[in-house]
């Protein structure tokens, strides 16, 4: 009954989002008293989606195999969140989610938005519902997520193991919350061109979607880069995977989004180009979805692969993406001229990070989709990390030194002596940190010493915008924007570090034996077997010593039986100035086993950095909030 | 400067960089856009030796040597039409086998030997790199995989 309450419930969602839209449509067409329905559709739409993945959660958690869904991706044996976290873990479940926090999304656009004119909204709600209705359809007709098995099975297939684990259970949510909030950016956009309405109160609405959508992409990538880290056992935290592309391509869109939306909320310029940027950021976020839940490209981690589905994918991709900018250019005429700004000023420095970021945007595009080009035309190629770094190394490097100049210009019109001056500081930082690179690690890579020096001064420069200032009377906004460029300097000293500095030692050690790697004597003690709730393991007790301290660590290969899956659980000893990660490997003989050590000076500085991002964006909106609050309240 | 003027400006400048983008894109591509070879492709395309590339194929059954020093191995990925030896010096994934599917990134040697500084792990054990499923279509263990 449970399935089938839920699918009643999707159908229902289905039907108000499409009862929404038809109202939006009446509205707008003059149509009248029809207006003050669309916000209870909305709302009502989002209560009923969330409904439906609830009651999916409840069926996953129930372990029921009658559902077809649960069958291939739960297991009775599995641990409570991690019944939890397979509801997501597969294709109509993640799907089903998407569409939930999507209905969620909207009904708080109709539940808080107060401020934007009615008709504007109306059309912002009609957006929203037109997004969701594609996604009904998809998941009604081509892969509903309540689909029963009969005759039921005794248990669960279970999940794929590498996905059994904390930071995974939450990585999806994550990103999903991202990409919908970009949805709902696209949507304001929408209804800003539908009612020709662009201006800086349509940018003040869409401002803390657009921030909250990357917050959540932020946390998202660097969850993941981290559980890439430490799950897959290879030391490496970013592969230039389509999957990673997926989430970094609408990372970058919204950035930029982020900071033209500034400018148009602050200064009223950049109108034509902030719309099309959100049209972009969601355009990202549909590809994103595209291509990883098509399995069309080679990806080491590619779940829930299905071609036949990627095509659906395709078709409400082109659909949306073609009618948004069939809009935009027949509207675009309409969209006034905003107001002008000197070259040399902060719009001048936020138009040239918007090109930069496109750039890398297009560069990061090209590498991922030109694949897909040459195999419609009947050849076959991958494009990998060579071709990633070369393009998006050096112009994110030249990217990270314009942030640190950016915040020092004045709006509107500065002189480029006077921000000359203001660098001075920053910039003698540089040739000092790269004169030091040189006496200190005179044999490190000039990229890697590139991304210290860089890193060095960009970091000092973005707390700039502090200097002289009252701490405590700094408005929250400008905290955020500090800690979030200043973030993006530690992340890069973190990779700059990993990759100039990591020492690596591979072995054969015989139980009692021991190895150097950088400053620390490894010792294997001893190799024993141990079990967990689905899996078996051979786990090796390991003593580390530095100097006079010693520590025990705990490496694990992990076999599970359901589905039969083998993981190798890395031990990794975080310390103030590195890790130390040790992966336990095969059993050469009688008595010596693989080790692989890695010693990784500051490498945790790279996803700290990026939780300092994404908390300087928290501040941001938090401030933001607080200050439209107040003038709400003044008005 | 006058507000049409700026954005005929602007417009411009985002063209030269789009532009720019593409050129330095398609540069990079031309470079280095063959990053996976098969077997076939790299004994037909002559990759030249030191550049960093993937190789996919199926391990060749009875290939796998392993060395003294206990963390090194050798063996031979085919694609059903031509071989390669391999070379790898570290940890193999959990589900490397003889006669399965795997992906290793290294250099070719100047002998057509392939050195492999990483062997690519399959997330479970019905994942196949589409690339390696298209060249071995007849392969019997690929349709076990595929169950």
């Amino acid at each position: 009954m449970i399935a089938e309450a839920g699918l009643a419930a999707l159908w229902l969602a289905a039907a108000l989002a499409a009862l929404q839209l038809a109202l939006v449509a009446l509205s707008l067409r003059g149509a009248e008293g029809l207006d003050g329905l669309v916000r209870p559709a909305a709302l009502a739409q989002g209560v009923l989606a969330c409904l439906a993945f609830g009651l999916l959660i409840w069926l996953f958690v129930r372990v029921d195999v009658s559902v077809a869904l649960v069958a291939a991706n739960d297991h009775s044996a599995k641990p409570l969140l991690y019944r939890f976290a397979a509801t997501w873990g597969n294709h109509e479940g993640s799907m089903l989610m998407w569409v939930a926090i999507l209905s969620v999304a909207g009904g708080a656009v109709a539940v808080l938005e107060k401020r934007l004119p009615e008709r504007t909204l109306l059309a912002t709600l009609g957006g929203q519902a037109t997004i969701a209705l594609g996604f009904y359809a998809f998941l009604l007709f081509a892969s509903n997520p309540f689909a029963r098995l009969d005759p039921a099975p005794l248990d669960g297939k279970g999940l794929n193991p590498l996905l059994q684990d904390p930071g995974l259970a939450f990585h999806p949510p994550t990103l999903y919350i991202g990409y919908v909030g970009l949805s709902v950016a696209f949507s304001f956009a929408i209804g800003a061109l539908v009612t020709r309405d662009v201006g800086p109160a349509f940018a003040r609405a869409m401002r803390p979607w657009v921030l909250g959508a990357w917050i959540f992409l932020t946390l998202g990538i660097t969850a993941g880069s981290y559980w890439a880290y430490y799950e897959l056992g290879w030391g490496g935290w970013w592969f230039w995977d389509p999957v990673e592309n997926a989430s970094l391509m609408p990372w970058l869109a919204a950035t930029a989004l982020l900071h033209s939306v500034t400018v148009l909320a602050t200064r009223d310029g950049l109108r034509a180009w902030t719309v099309m940027l959100a049209v972009v950021a969601f355009s990202m976020s549909m590809v994103g979805t595209f291509l990883v839940r098509s399995g069309i490209l080679t990806s080491v981690h590619s779940f829930a692969v299905d071609p036949r589905r990627g095509a659906f994918i395709l078709i409400l991709l082109a659909l949306y993406i073609g009618g948004a900018l069939a809009l935009f250019g027949a509207r675009v005429g309409t969209v006034k001229e905003g107001s002008r700004f000197d070259p040399v000023s902060r719009e001048g420095a936020l138009v040239v990070n918007n090109l930069l970021l496109t750039v890398v945007l297009g560069l990061v595009l090209m590498g991922t989709l030109y694949p897909l080009v040459v195999e419609s035309f009947g050849g076959r190629i991958s494009v990998g990390p060579p071709y990633f770094n070369a393009v998006a190394g050096p112009i994110a490097l030249i990217l990270m030194l314009l942030m640190a100049v950016g915040p020092m210009v004045r709006w509107r019109r500065d002189s480029a002596r006077a921000v000359l001056g203001r660098v001075v500081v920053p910039a003698a930082v540089l040739v000092v940190a790269l004169v030091a690179s040189f006496l200190l690690a005179p044999r490190i890579g000039w990229m890697p010493r590139l991304g210290l020096v860089v890193a060095a001064g960009v970091g000092l420069g973005s707390l700039a915008p502090l200097w002289g200032r009252n701490l405590l009377r700094t408005p929250l906004f400008t905290w955020g924007m500090v800690v979030a460029h200043f973030g993006l300097a530690v992340s890069l000293a973190g990779m700059a570090s990993d990759s100039a500095f990591t020492v690596e030692r591979l072995s054969a050690t015989a139980v009692g034996g021991s190895e150097r790697v950088g400053p620390f004597t490894v010792r294997l003690d001893g190799v024993e077997p141990t079990f967990g709730p689905n899996w078996q393991a051979i786990e090796g007790s390991v003593t580390a010593t530095r100097g006079g301290t010693s520590f025990a660590m705990r490496p694990q290969a992990r076999a599970f039986w359901s589905p039969p899956t083998e993981t190798s659980e890395a031990a990794i000893r975080t310390m103030l100035d590195g890790q130390l990660y040790v992966v336990l490997g095969k059993q050469v003989d009688e008595t010596r086993w693989q080790m692989r050590l890695w010693w990784k000076p500051f490498v945790t500085f790279i996803w700290l950095g990026g939780a300092l991002v994404a908390l300087g964006g928290a501040l941001s909106l938090i401030g933001r909030v607080r200050r439209e609050r107040r003038a709400t309240q003044w008005d | 400067m006058k507000a049409k003027n700026q954005r005929l400006w602007l417009i411009g400048l985002a063209a030269v960089a789009m532009l720019a983008a593409v050129l330095l894109g398609m540069w990079a591509l031309k470079d280095q856009a063959s990053y996976f070879y098969t077997p076939a492709d790299a004994v037909r395309d002559r990759v030249e030796p030191g550049r960093q590339v993937r190789l996919g194929g199926m391990v060749e059954k009875g290939s796998i040597v392993k060395q003294a020093d206990g963390v090194s191995i050798r063996f031979v990925v085919t694609d059903g039409q031509a071989t390669v030896p391999v070379r790898f010096t570290g940890i193999v994934p959990d589900l490397f086998r003889e006669g399965s599917g795997v992906v290793a990134e290294g250099h070719f040697e100047a002998g057509g030997g392939f050195v492999a500084e990483t062997i690519l792990a399959k997330h479970d054990e019905r994942y196949m790199p589409p690339q390696v499923a298209g060249a071995m279509h007849k392969s019997d263990s690929l349709e076990a995989d595929r169950k």
